[in-house]
């Protein structure tokens, strides 16, 4: 199906003018940043906002699946393992093979992509955030209760934001990953970074390929690290904590 | 539904390429895991045992994750040009991280009195490494064997891109094997990787030392 796309996406015109490139294009330098900063605005713009889109929507929606799946499972334990081992099902298939097979039954639209990247997210955010519920210490938990806090309080004053340090990095975990998945679903919607790449590998011009992989790379460095910043403005008492 | 039934019969029916492009994809896997447990396994067990380089191995597993394997491949195109080097590079980079920090891990988080009480027996630095911190760090450093390998099959699917082979070719290839051929390879794929995840957890659960195993609840 990609070829398919290919095809209807038309022919490439990667290197267009001759009379008029500098060396670095007409010799197929490594990665030409004139060509690169002449072909932003139409060409990378455009799909590192798509890929920081669907990234955003996908964290978004797994988060608001997720999330509550670990409040369930925090009260309800036996649901513990069939949770985490369905998400960890999900988690394992390969994201190409997920795509593919996801195509005759949803098509090739954005929801079929956004319905592959949660299924992704899942698991790392459901463990994270059961992980971090159940880190508040037994002692603090009774000490709310001896304070004659409610179960509902104890929930939303001591669990919830004791849990966050590892909510917000599991997070950090679940968008660098989309980031890299988002690449892949290039190969079924012509949307985000990854479909320079796709398409540049058409033709042996590096400078399209190379500078929308290196963009990517640069985009989930960006990400991680602000999530970290967010993280540390919200938890300032978690600062000297170790994140691996 | 019926484009899953056809990709049935394609299985039989081509079963011997099936076989073929699983075999090639596992050699890549299997170079690759192969090569970064050699890179990452001494150095993350070493920097362990030493209890130092934290920082060290926590960047790079941050960093390590941060890298798109599609964006990877793209670049390493580039620099090595098409073919296997290029791929096995890239997933070399894409299963360090993984084995590195927790062959760290598993070493750097061995109870302290335990090694102070080895030193105390007499035991060198050597037979403390091999006989009381590896033993008790084998399901942790194994567990970053089975991330590494479950990755980076799971991310050889996309070497086909890069003239890496395996069963990726057949997934981009519609023109050659249809949608059922398509569908097939992609069926093949997953169960690949859910069916090395089984395995490697069930390697780990056999290597663990009994002791170990007692001293845990899951």
């Amino acid at each position: 199906m990609s070829s398919a796309l290919l095809a209807a996406a038309g022919p490439q015109p990667v290197i267009p003018d001759f009379g008029t490139v500098s060396s670095c294009v007409r010799d197929n330098g490594l990665f030409c940043v004139d060509w690169f900063t002449a072909n932003f605005s139409s060409m990378f713009g455009p799909a590192l906002v798509q890929h920081v889109r669907l990234t955003v929507i996908a964290v978004g929606v797994g988060f608001l699946i997720a999330f509550p799946l670990a409040l369930l499972a925090h009260f309800r334990r036996r649901l513990v393992k069939p949770l985490g081992g369905l998400t960890s099902f999900l988690y394992t298939i390969p994201p190409m093979a997920l795509f593919t097979l996801l195509v005759p039954v949803f098509g090739l639209s954005v929801l079929t992509a956004e319905i592959a990247l949660v299924s992704y997210t899942l698991m790392v955010l459901f463990k994270s955030s059961l992980t971090g519920l159940g880190e508040v210490p037994e002692e603090v938990r009774r000490a709310g209760e001896g304070m004659g806090l409610t179960r509902r309080e104890i929930l939303w004053r001591i669990e919830l934001p004791l849990a966050l340090p590892a909510v917000i990095s599991g997070l950090r975990v679940a968008t660098v990953t989309t980031i890299s998945v988002v690449e892949v679903a290039a190969f079924i919607i012509d949307q985000g970074l990854g479909s320079p790449i796709i398409q540049g590998l058409q033709s042996p011009f590096n400078t399209q390929f190379i500078g929308a992989g290196l963009l990517a790379v640069a985009l989930a460095l960006a990400a991680d690290g602000l999530i970290v910043l967010v993280g540390r403005l919200l938890t300032p008492w978690a600062r000297t904590r170790r994140t691996v | 539904m019926h484009t899953f039934f056809a990709s049935f019969s394609f299985m039989a029916d081509h079963f011997g390429l099936l076989a073929d492009r699983t075999v090639d994809h596992l050699k890549l896997s299997a170079a690759a895991v192969a090569v970064a447990l050699v890179l990452a396994l001494p150095l993350g067990v070493w920097l362990g045992h030493r209890g130092k380089g934290s920082f060290l191995t926590v960047s790079i597993s941050n960093i390590g994750r941060a890298l798109p394997s599609l964006a990877l491949i793209a670049i390493f195109l580039g620099l090595l040009g098409i073919g296997f080097v290029n791929v096995l590079t890239a997933l070399v980079v894409m299963a360090v991280p993984p084995v590195l920090t927790h062959a760290y891990l598993s070493v750097e988080q061995v109870d302290p009195d335990l090694v102070r009480a080895g030193r105390g027996m007499g035991l060198t630095e050597w037979q403390i490494l091999t006989r009381i911190e590896l033993p008790l760090a084998l399901p942790v450093l194994f567990t970053g064997i089975r991330i590494a390998a479950v990755y980076v099959i799971s991310s050889a699917t996309l070497a086909a891109v890069a003239g890496g082979g395996g069963l990726g070719d057949i997934i981009l290839n519609q023109v050659s094997y249809g949608l059922s051929g398509v569908i097939a390879a992609a069926l093949w794929v997953a169960v690949l990787a859910l069916a090395a995840d089984a395995l490697f957890g069930a390697l780990r659960s056999r290597l663990t030392p009994r002791g170990v195993l007692a001293g845990r609840s899951g």
